[in-house]
């Protein structure tokens, strides 16, 4: 039974994952960059909804819609101000100025709401389940059906909104896209903004199960999302979504069987093994280069 | 000797990098002891001097596999923390005399630490881009969280005891052989081959470059100088603690290198003094520190972006390297003119 | 025996067949041309030779030893260079030492003799300088050898990759569409650098071309491609008056 708990378990965190991961695939698809701030975002979006909820004393769907649009907003701002300048410098300086951002984010959070960490009620108001010894809280199944809902929804949107096929295309040959009408730039600000409130809303569920929030909430998340990232294949929306379960699962059982101080090094570990197997990530595309 | 070979010497010799490096490093060496003796340098500061020089290490051997060899790697603090665990520990145990035992365990921590560069140079024949540096990445985390569950290396909380060998004048000679030794190897055969590897990969194979040798030497000897540079930092502040050699370490060093300018030794050594010395002038801005340091980076990569501003820092560059060959040409002529008179 | 020896050399992507059976043989001293429309496998057969692609059949020698399975590293060391179509030049590097990474493997210092800068350093590198200079001087890119790669025009970028395919020493050399992008003036230079080439540094020369007036001047033999196959192949004016090959070209 054990093991049945620690595979629900998983599957929570997992859930998160792949929803952090998403942002970070669907940014880098299209603007093949790693926003090394995007883990960042989650935290943005919790104290987002904290402050809503007790400051401004909103309902929890309305602090969770905040939440999303003040994120949505934040990506673009930052993709516009940060980001764009430096399309076509190399990738370091992006990813460095991507990490800057992240440093931003933090310190800003740093200053107003202080080190101290910041009590969280959960947005989520759903009993606890106990199916035989497994114990399902509210938080959790909160986390499993808004996941399914969300990536079901983006797969559709995906692929048959007009935004959508213009994502892939830009995602494809930004030239090209460019070429055949496609606003690059618009295309661009929306993944960051539909990444961003994916971001919020993992951070929600994230600080509803954790119950704090504090300026530096976000890095590991997020770093762990990001290997989810990578681990399904960046750049594959299907494959994030596997990589952030998958991950879920292996540092879950990693905790409960082999050591919590080394489920780090696990996880870490099955990265770098399934790259070595399968450098583009399970599901990500190969590219050769042409000789 | 005919007048024309005197002249050859004294143009190679004054074109010759090393003893210009050299010859920096015994004005550093002089400068710096003068002014703490006269006080003019503070406690504070003099404190700096170690930090300073380890990160210049740092950021010049980083610059090897990320400027030269054009592998964007993550996990420099990786090497830096085994190498530092490995020297630290050694003279922990051993009871020989400071000046035997602590170039021995500069050595092993290097040595150590080039074990390792071995083990993640594997990858990197394997990965590029990206999905290299995310591996970079995952092996310092790995590193860092297993020697966070060891015995001998004190676990969480650190590697106490160590004895404060590091000054400025170890620290000094390192950074002297660092800057040598790579500089020598990027201006050689072995250095171009590892260059070519960054420019064309598949050029540089079509000419016959050994691809896995190259990459391995870059990563093995970049690991070797971080994992001297640990060793450094261990018996600097006397304790060791694997959250030191986290991954905002990496970025550190590896925003030295960017801003220093890529492949470029100079650049790195004086981005390393600014990095490390501009927070500690910020200190008196406490919490707003941090804010200008990202707000700073974000900037100065948004300028370096733009071509106005990288003319400008060339210039610059350049003007200080030709300065520096004007002072060599100066001392040199000097030198012979005394030379000639005695003859 | 011929110098470059290719004996049903073929492979296959998935279900398609890029090069497909392919012999060819090209003797010492020769200038041979390879020839087809677009995406006939012309390129394919350069990679397969120089072991970027690992072929899924036939094999190929040279000077009579079988070269199939060695990688690209040991290929350019036993006397294959190549030039690319879309160039590949170190850009960041001067053109200087562009030429002296093709040339590393005929001097030899340790990496401990360069970092210590023993006297092998110096002698090696003097004559490394010296080589390099009097092959750019061939092409004509002595004037400022520290002037770095990317920087060149067009013109002298294809030239430098010839140069630093000469400088590795080798048997035989491809040219992988060495006019395109050149007018009619340049592409005559190239025509009588190329022969200059096989004359002075009595070189073996397999080119791939798309402008008929070079395969005409200068190629004595030629193999044309069409759908990774082979069409014809013969004497340069026989083939070119082939009606087969013309078809192939001009279509129905």
């Amino acid at each position: 039974m054990l093991f049945l708990q620690q595979l629900v378990n998983g599957l929570n965190a997992g859930s998160v994952y792949a929803l952090i991961a998403l942002g970070y695939t669907m940014v880098y698809g299209i603007a093949k960059m790693l926003n090394f701030a995007h883990g960042d975002v989650i935290m943005v979006g919790a104290y987002t909804v904290s402050v809503a909820m007790t400051t401004m004393a909103l309902p929890p769907y309305l602090s969770v819609i905040l939440s999303m649009l003040i994120c949505a907003l934040l990506g673009v701002v930052v993709e516009k101000i940060a980001y764009k300048p430096l399309r076509g410098s190399s990738p370091l300086t992006v990813l460095i100025t991507a990490i800057g951002v992240s440093y931003f984010l933090q310190n800003v959070a740093l200053l107003i709401f202080g080190s101290n960490m910041r009590k969280v009620e959960s947005v989520v108001n759903l009993p606890t389940v106990n199916i035989g010894s497994i114990t399902l809280t509210g938080e959790s199944i909160a986390t499993f059906v808004s996941t399914i809902i969300i990536m079901i929804c983006l797969t559709l949107f995906i692929k048959f909104t007009k935004t959508g096929k213009a994502m892939l295309a830009v995602s494809e040959d930004k030239g090209a896209a460019q070429l055949m009408g496609i606003n690059v730039n618009k295309t661009i600000s929306i993944t960051f903004a539909i990444g961003s409130a994916l971001a919020a809303v993992a951070g929600v569920l994230y600080v509803s199960s954790y119950g704090f929030v504090g300026p530096y909430t976000g890095s590991l998340p997020g770093i762990r999302a990001f290997v989810a990232a990578v681990l399904g294949g960046i750049g594959s929306i299907p494959g994030a979504m596997l990589g952030g379960i998958l991950l879920g699962i292996i540092e879950s059982m990693s905790k409960a069987y082999i050591s919590t101080q080394l489920s780090d090094a696990i996880v870490f570990g099955v990265l770098i093994v399934v790259l070595l197997v399968k450098p583009s990530g399970l599901l990500g595309k190969k590219r050769n280069e042409k000789v | 000797m005919s007048k024309k070979k005197v002249a050859e010497k004294v143009k190679s010799a004054v074109k010759n990098k090393n003893l210009h490096t050299l010859l920096i490093t015994v004005i550093a060496y002089v400068v710096i002891t003068a002014l703490i003796s006269e006080g003019v340098l503070s406690r504070h500061y003099q404190s700096l001097l170690v930090p300073v020089g380890i990160n210049i290490i740092l950021a010049v051997s980083l610059n090897l596999t990320v400027g030269f060899l054009g592998e964007l790697t993550l996990g420099h603090a990786g090497f830096m923390s085994v190498g530092a665990y490995a020297g630290c520990l050694f003279t922990t145990y051993s009871e020989l005399p400071k000046w035997v035992e602590f170039p021995i365990a500069l050595v092993i921590g290097g040595l150590v630490a080039a074990i390792f560069g071995i083990i993640i140079g594997i990858p990197a024949l394997r990965l590029k881009g990206d999905y290299l540096a995310i591996v970079t990445l995952a092996f310092g985390e790995i590193i860092r969280s297993v020697i966070n569950d060891m015995e001998i290396t004190g676990g969480a909380g650190g590697l106490k005891g160590i004895s404060k060998y590091s000054d400025y004048t170890i620290v000094l000679i390192v950074i002297f052989l660092t800057i040598v030794i790579i500089r020598n190897l990027v201006k050689s055969k072995h250095g171009r081959a590892i260059c070519s590897i960054r420019d064309n990969v598949i050029a540089a194979e079509s000419v016959g470059v050994n691809i896995v040798f190259y990459k391995l030497l870059a990563f093995v000897l970049a690991a070797f100088f971080a994992g001297a540079a640990g060793v450094l930092y261990g018996h600097n502040l006397g304790i060791l603690k694997p959250g030191t050699f986290d991954f905002n370490k990496s970025i550190e060093i590896l925003v030295i290198v960017v801003l220093g300018g890529m492949g470029n030794i100079t650049g790195s050594v004086i981005a390393a003094v600014l990095v490390t010395v501009l927070p500690e002038v910020l200190r008196e801005l406490a919490d707003y520190r941090m804010l200008i340091y990202s707000i700073v980076l974000i900037a100065m990569m948004l300028f370096n972006a733009s071509p106005k501003f990288r003319a400008a820092k060339n210039l610059v560059t350049s003007k200080i390297k030709s300065g520096i060959s004007f002072a060599g040409v100066k001392i040199k002529s000097l030198f012979i003119g005394k030379r000639k008179g005695t003859r | 025996m011929a110098l470059l020896e290719i004996k049903n050399l073929g492979i296959a992507f998935g279900g398609l067949k890029a090069v497909d059976d392919l012999n060819l043989s090209v003797e010492k001293g020769q200038l041979y041309g390879l020839i087809g429309p677009n995406g006939a496998g012309k390129t394919t057969v350069f990679n397969l030779i120089t072991g970027v692609y690992k072929p899924t059949q036939g094999q190929f020698f040279l000077d009579g030893e079988n070269l199939t399975c060695k990688s690209t590293m040991e290929i350019s060391r036993k006397g294959i260079a190549r030039t690319f179509q879309n160039i590949r030049l170190f850009g960041k590097m001067s053109i200087i030492d562009n030429v002296k990474v093709g040339m590393s493997n005929h001097h030899k210092y340790s990496v401990a003799e360069g970092i210590l800068r023993l006297p092998r350093f110096f002698k090696e590198e003097r004559e490394m300088t010296e080589k390099a200079m009097s092959l750019l001087k061939v092409f004509g890119l002595d004037s400022d050898p520290n002037i770095l790669a990317s920087n060149l025009p067009y013109g002298k970028q294809r030239k430098l990759e010839i140069a630093r395919a000469l400088a590795t020493g080798p048997k035989l050399l491809l040219l992988d569409e060495p006019a395109a992008g050149m007018n009619p003036n340049e592409t005559g230079e190239l025509m009588d650098m190329i022969r200059f080439v096989r004359d002075e540094f009595d070189m073996t020369i397999l080119l791939i071309e798309h402008d008929m007036k070079l395969v005409a001047g200068i190629c004595e033999e030629l193999t044309v491609l069409n759908f990774g196959k082979e069409l014809a192949h013969g004497k340069t004016s026989e083939v070119l008056n082939d009606p087969a090959v013309i078809t192939a070209y001009l279509g129905e």
